[in-house]
């Protein structure tokens, strides 16, 4: 069952691209069992050099941004696959808060199911909060509150953002998912009977021969 | 289709509202759908974690009976594999086959006559039928598409969700129609009109939209260049893509061996005529491409919407919107690139025909009609792998296998394999790659492997030219 989200108080790093998708931030690798290391797989490219070295110009490499818990970034954040381990790198890093200026559908869903608050800012906002992020450079924290839907730290005021009032509710709550749509199971039964009278052929799904 | 109660359409619906409609079981307090999920099929990278996490709750799976599983992402493709010959998918492979015994669910597993990509095997085998929803814990589940299913990539804790349940909560969706017309020139194929669309709209075009494929470019296409067309639909962000079913649908459906039989049939065929947007239906938003002039495309840089013609060059980044230009400036680094430099000429290490998106029989035998008679250039590695074993088992019943064979080919067991290097099968770095497939990014078919996306006739005239090449002079050279 997922974390629920209040607030989060972390430093900020600013990853400025666009497009960010899941194969970067989750790539599969090499050597893979049942029982992954989700910390170690977060960017695990762009974290090393062709030699396997640390890469010291990645973002999350810079000593002020190692422990960063909040992302920053550009357009159709999460892009790609559908794999959820995207997500729980970010929550396996303490990531628990990502702004973009948009998200791809599949990844804001993951998120959304894992208890990571995915914000999108106004493009004006976005601006300036990343270039607030930019200026801070680690030095101080920013918290994201989902009870009063603010983003506040160094470099300004308060920055407002929208999430559908749904969306807000389950993270707030780390509701059980499975156990809200449950509550509809007698909707779910009376659906199927009536698609076994009117399109039986979604009932079943036999092999014919 | 039966109305209900809360579907009193005061607009006329599209086809996306028919489907979405009929399969709302319910609304959640916190305002999403629950959507009736009519089939639901995993692959071996999640159904261990979803299993598990139903055990620990003591939830059982709902319809075991709806849901099917298959051993696609990790297999490996040499002749007489096993689950270790690939030894890191031997523990996705073992952990599947143990939890969907456990449940109830038929596996299409190793050694299955009947083993294959998921969005391979559940539209020829006749799981997936038009009108019905299917969900796929991947992002291209909707392939299926292709015979007018409305189908949902969905994450690991979606598909948990759904075998638990049956439905998925979702946000409904806009609605996007995407007009194709024109008639396609010779070798050019629904790879290069979905490229070129993915070039147009942008890898986030579609973003929140479902997206309904129209036109007479679609109508004469046949079934798995629809699916083609639809299985590329995320790589523009869509959430579902489909074309309506019509008479070529259901002749390709007819007889397949999970499609309903008999007096079933007649009465799901009378259902599935149903399934058209109404005349006047409202969408959120049209798009038009003219596909007549269309030549092959292939992809230059490291995402799908970075394409250009095959007689095209490398483009300058003052043609590039601004919003673009960091990205085209890392995808000249990566690819080994400059700006003006013609894609046909480029030489090539690598070939690879396979994928959800072209490794149906149809492909296979456009790739073979290159192919025959000819030799892979020596510089090239070339593989096929079907997308299916039937696919397989009726390419070589075609003699398929042996012209690649003979021309050069590795002729693989069905899988993912190189789409995203799941099961060892990957390129070397800095090899540059003529792929079917449908993702380009860096690292995916190994690391710093250079992909090119394209169909596969040009796929196949690359291998035999060893470099980037136009399918059309390769064939007219030779005759
Ligand atoms: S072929 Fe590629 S895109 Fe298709 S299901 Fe397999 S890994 Fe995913």
């Amino acid at each position: 069952m997922m974390q629920p989200f209040t607030r989060h108080t972390a430093i900020a790093a600013p990853l400025v691209q666009d497009d960010v998708n899941t194969d970067q931030i989750a790539p599969i690798l090499h050597s893979r069992g049942l029982k992954e290391d989700y910390r170690a797989m977060l960017f695990y490219r762009a974290r090393r050099r062709d030699d396997g070295s640390d890469n010291p110009d990645f973002v999350l490499n810079k000593p002020q941004f190692r422990n960063a818990g909040i992302l920053v970034t550009g357009q159709n954040f999460g892009a790609g696959s559908s794999r959820e381990s995207a997500v729980w790198c970010m929550l396996a890093n303490d990531i628990r808060v990502i702004v973009a200026r948009s998200f791809a559908d599949i990844f804001r869903e993951n998120c959304l199911q894992n208890g990571l608050l995915p914000i999108v800012l106004a493009p004006a906002d976005a601006d300036a909060f990343t270039a607030r992020v930019i200026a801070a450079d680690g030095a101080a924290p920013f918290t994201a509150d989902l009870v009063s839907q603010r983003i506040s730290g160094p470099g300004g005021g308060d920055v407002a953002f929208d999430i559908a009032a749904a969306d807000r509710m389950r993270l707030l709550e780390g509701l059980d998912d499975i156990g809200l749509t449950l509550k509809h199971i007698d909707e779910i039964v009376t659906w199927e009977r009536r698609a076994a009278a009117v399109q039986p052929w979604l009932q079943t799904a036999r092999d014919g021969r | 289709m039966p109305k209900r109660a809360t579907e009193s359409h005061a607009v006329p619906p599209t086809l996306f509202d028919k489907i979405w409609d009929f399969h709302v079981v319910g609304r959640r307090a916190d305002g999403r759908e629950l959507i009736y999920i009519d089939r639901h099929v995993l692959h071996e990278l999640h159904a261990h974690h979803g299993f598990t996490h139903l055990e620990k709750q003591r939830r059982a799976v709902r319809r075991p009976d709806l849901t099917f599983a298959v051993q696609d992402h990790t297999v490996a493709t040499k002749p007489g594999r096993n689950d270790d010959t690939n030894p890191s998918g031997a523990a996705f492979l073992k952990a599947t086959r143990e939890c969907t015994r456990r449940n109830g669910i038929r596996l299409f597993d190793l050694g299955d006559p009947e083993q294959g990509i998921s969005h391979v095997v559940a539209p020829e085998l006749g799981i997936v039928l038009p009108g019905a929803t299917h969900a796929v814990p991947d992002s291209h589940a909707s392939t299926v598409g292709g015979l007018g299913a409305l189908a949902f990539g969905c994450g690991t804790t979606e598909m948990t969700h759904i075998l638990a349940t049956q439905v998925m909560a979702l946000k409904r969706p806009k609605r996007l129609r995407a007009r194709l017309d024109g008639r396609l020139g010779a070798h050019v194929s629904a790879k290069d009109v979905a490229l070129r669309l993915i070039a147009e709209l942008g890898v986030a075009g579609a973003r929140g939209y479902a997206v309904e494929y129209a036109g007479s470019a679609i109508a004469a296409m046949p079934i798995e260049q629809r699916m083609t067309l639809c299985n590329l639909n995320i790589e523009m962000g869509g959430r579902s893509g489909f074309v309506a079913p019509d008479d070529t649908t259901f002749a390709w459906l007819a007889g397949r061996p999970y499609a309903p039989k008999g007096a079933m049939w007649d009465q799901a065929l009378a259902s599935w005529r149903t399934l058209v947007s109404d005349d006047d239906a409202k969408f959120d938003r049209e798009v038009t491409l003219d596909c007549s002039a269309l030549e092959p495309q292939i992809t230059w840089g490291t995402d799908p919407s970075q394409v250009v013609g095959i007689s095209g060059r490398v483009p300058d980044p003052a043609v590039i919107d601004s919003s673009r230009r960091a990205a085209a400036e890392s995808a000249y680094a990566y690819m080994g690139l400059t700006p003006g430099t013609p894609l046909a000429g480029l030489p090539i290490d690598r070939v690879f025909i396979g994928s959800c998106t072209n490794s149906r029989l149809p492909d296979l035998e456009v790739a073979a009609a290159v192919v025959r008679g000819r030799r892979a250039a020596p510089n090239v590695i070339a593989m096929v792998v079907p997308g299916s074993s039937t696919v397989k088992r009726e390419a070589e019943a075609a003699g398929l296998d042996r012209v690649f064979r003979d021309a050069g080919f590795f002729w693989g067991e069905s899988g993912c394999s190189m789409c995203a290097g799941g099961n060892g099968d990957r390129g070397a770095p800095g090899e540059r790659c003529v792929s079917t497939t449908n993702r380009n990014f860096e690292n995916r078919q190994g690391p710093k492997v250079r992909t090119h996306l394209a169909s596969p006739a040009t796929a196949a005239a690359c291998a035999i030219a060893g470099r980037i090449a136009d399918v059309r002079q390769v064939l007219a050279a030779a005759s």
